[in-house]
């Protein structure tokens, strides 16, 4: 194993924690801000790749799909948040659990009926496909350093818009006292709608630009949407920063015990039986990593309301 | 009075021979509809359906459900239907890991179980009972045909991976029976798995020379869309299962030149295959895919059997599925001892189609394989 081989898993690790992140944000903020524990969060990321996929292949442009498939999460988002959601932050998690898996249900029902049950096909921009040389020799996926630079730029944008901003000071303001901030004449319901919308455009967005580099697909958000979990439990539920730093270990963990444990175990076994003991590891590694930080840090690593 | 009387009368008779015409069948299908590897069920009921249409008998009932590819929901609802609705043969399960949950002890009940796909070792082995045929192929056959495919052609190096699951280690199990070459490494990935940027490093990284993978589903559209953008440029080979005509078409033309193997294939003349291909694209509007080849197949085979006997008589039954009397859209077809297809197996190659790219046939990869299971199996 190189030097070289590592280095690429490793940015490989961190793509795979950016696309985590903006899973991640949205879903720690509304439960964070709002309470609401929402299981249709993958839903969002799937929308966003189905219209994505849907106007790059009626118009031809990507980044015109890109656009439009953040966008419309973002529109759904606001929308579920009126008709349902609204109705859910006084009763107790386990009817937001209810009310959010039935939502799964429906969208992923109603994108079957809209697109039908096969993958739909979105590929890679023209102007980012192929890869770069960077530094130390590692040859790398322009569109994975640009999924890294994009997740870079939204944890940016997310820091400068809830520390500076008025919207982010009500933000911050939500996470500490619900009531607090009504009594203050906020206006309480449109902040909640737009958090709502901003968490579910970035899924929107997450979808879209993953889908583009796997399947379009109905049911492809629930996979990220328990990575996602984990990663707000680990980094501490309604924190942004422990999201950041929640998915940039999950990603590099999951993507490096990958490749690792397997060597590791053909050291003392034989070659074909160390790559199913050490995929089967793999998978379970950061469910371990979750245990133990737990048993550390009950809260998370950067628990809000420590 | 007399008129109504008479006509009530021959209402009765009409009912009493409806009932007396009671040798109704009951088949169960329970399938994946949803989620990730959905267009694998979507397809073995619609060629399944087809043919049950064509035939269009009045005295068989299909009943439809979906498992959502989890071995929990199949397994309940297999109970279900032999409980509750009486079913004669269950049928329809796509994931090997599904298999094993649902078929020994369907069978060990009485039920007839009839594989439209999956073939997993211990059910052609071990575990094999009368009442269990298999219609597509035990999981390790395009595998190995593939590594005497590859061995005959000379390839070199081929890095291999496949799904953590009973089908992805009896597949490499399968190839590297075959392929007597040296590998350039063997991975195992996670069942489901969309990302493969670690994996793609780790084939960069190694000598390999080519690459045979087995990722059915939405799992071999992520590899190739991912493997192309990885500015890897090896030879690929795979089983028909990583480049069914719905994979291809959402991969696009980054498969060409992609050989596979298949026991189908849309191109192959023989007369019942042209019907078939015809009939179902003009249905459903797509190509049908080896899936929809093998639902058809085994609703025609059911039907066969039914011309014979009725399953409750389950050893006439049994005899007539295992005679196989039914023109198959592979042509040749007949079952071993294990109740496992003795059949061809074909190469196919990916060339640029009419839109999206399509599999044309190539050649034969090896005539009249059987398992290598069959041994340990007891009938």
């Amino acid at each position: 194993m190189t030097l070289s081989l590592i280095l690429e898993q490793l940015l490989n690790g961190i793509q795979l924690g950016t696309m985590l992140f903006l899973m991640a944000s949205g879903l720690t903020l509304v439960f964070g801000v709002m309470g609401l524990i929402n299981l249709a969060h993958g839903s969002f990321y799937m929308t966003g790749a189905f219209v994505t996929a849907w106007v790059a292949g009626a118009t031809g442009s990507f980044w015109l799909g890109l656009a439009s498939g953040a966008l419309a999460a973002a529109a759904t988002g606001a929308i579920v948040e009126v008709l349902v959601v609204r109705r859910l932050y006084r009763r107790d998690h386990l009817d937001q659990v209810l009310a959010t898996f039935a939502l799964i249900l429906i969208f992923s029902e109603g994108t079957r009926w809209l697109y039908g049950s096969s993958p739909l096909w979105l590929n890679v921009p023209e102007s980012l496909t192929g890869s770069v040389t960077l530094p130390g020799g590692v040859s790398y996926s322009i569109y994975r350093l640009a999924i890294i630079l994009m997740g870079v730029v939204v944890a940016v944008g997310l820091y400068l818009m809830i520390s500076k901003t008025r919207l982010g000071m009500r933000i911050r303001a939500g996470e500490n006292d619900r009531e607090m901030i009504g009594a203050l004449g906020v206006d309480i319901s449109t902040l909640y709608t737009l958090i709502f919308a901003l968490g579910a455009g970035l899924a929107g967005l997450a979808g879209a630009t993953i889908g583009a580099l796997q399947t379009v697909q109905v049911g492809m958000g629930e996979p990220v949407l328990i990575l996602a979990f984990v990663v707000i439990v680990i980094g501490g539920i309604g924190s942004i920063k422990g999201a950041l730093i929640g998915s940039l270990l999950v990603g590099v963990v999951d993507t490096l015990g990958r490749i690792l444990l397997p060597d590791f175990f053909k050291l003392f076994m034989d070659a074909s039986d160390a790559a199913g003991v050490g995929a089967a590891l793999a998978s379970m590694l950061i469910y371990l990593l979750m245990a133990i930080i737990l048993a550390f840090k009950p809260h998370g690593l950067f628990a809000a309301n420590d | 009075m007399k008129k109504l009387m008479s006509a009530g009368l021959g209402l009765l008779m009409a009912s009493t021979a409806a009932v007396s015409h009671a040798e109704d069948v009951k088949i169960g299908m329970i399938t994946t509809l949803s989620g990730g590897g959905s267009h694998l069920g979507v397809d073995v009921r619609d060629g399944f359906m087809l043919a049950m249409e064509q035939a269009d008998r009045d005295n068989v009932q299909v009943l439809i459900q979906d498992d959502a590819r989890r071995p929990d929901v199949a397994k309940n609802l297999a109970n279900e239907f032999i409980q509750r609705e009486n079913v004669d043969i269950l049928t329809g399960i796509v994931w090997s890991n599904l298999a094993m949950a649902v078929v020994p002890s369907a069978v060990r009940k009485g039920t007839f179980y009839l594989s439209p796909n999956a073939g997993p070792s211990e059910l052609a082995g071990r575990l094999c009972h009368e009442n269990y045929f298999n219609v597509a192929w035990q999981n390790d056959n395009l595998h190995e045909a593939m590594g005497v495919h590859m061995e005959k052609d000379n390839v070199k190096k081929p890095f291999i991976l496949a799904p953590n699951y009973p089908a992805g280690t009896d597949g490499l199990a399968g190839f590297k029976r075959y392929y007597k070459g040296e590998l350039a490494g063997e991975l195992y990935t996670k069942l489901g798995q969309t990302d493969y940027a670690a994996e793609l490093a780790q084939i960069r990284a190694s000598d390999a020379e080519s690459i045979y993978f087995f990722l059915p589903g939405g799992m071999g559209i992520s590899f190739m869309k991912q493997y192309q953008s990885a500015g890897l440029d090896l030879p690929v080979y795979g089983p028909a299962f990583s480049f069914d005509e719905i994979i291809l078409g959402a991969v696009g033309d980054a498969s060409v030149g992609v050989k596979n193997t298949s026991q189908w294939t849309h191109d192959l003349e023989n007369p019942t295959n042209r019907a078939f291909v015809d009939s179902f694209s003009k249905k459903h509007g797509r190509v049908p895919t080896l899936y929809a080849s093998q639902g058809f197949d085994t609703a025609n085979l059911i039907l066969s059997a039914l011309d014979e006997a009725h399953p409750d008589d389950q050893a006439a039954f049994r005899k007539a599925l295992k005679a196989a009397k039914f023109d198959s859209v592979r042509g040749d077809f007949r079952f071993g001892r294990n109740n496992h297809p003795i059949q061809d197996i074909y190469v196919r190659e990916v060339v640029a189609g009419d839109g999206k790219p399509t599999n044309r046939l190539v050649g034969v990869a090896v005539e009249d394989i059987q398992d290598a299971y069959v041994e340990q199996c007891k009938l």
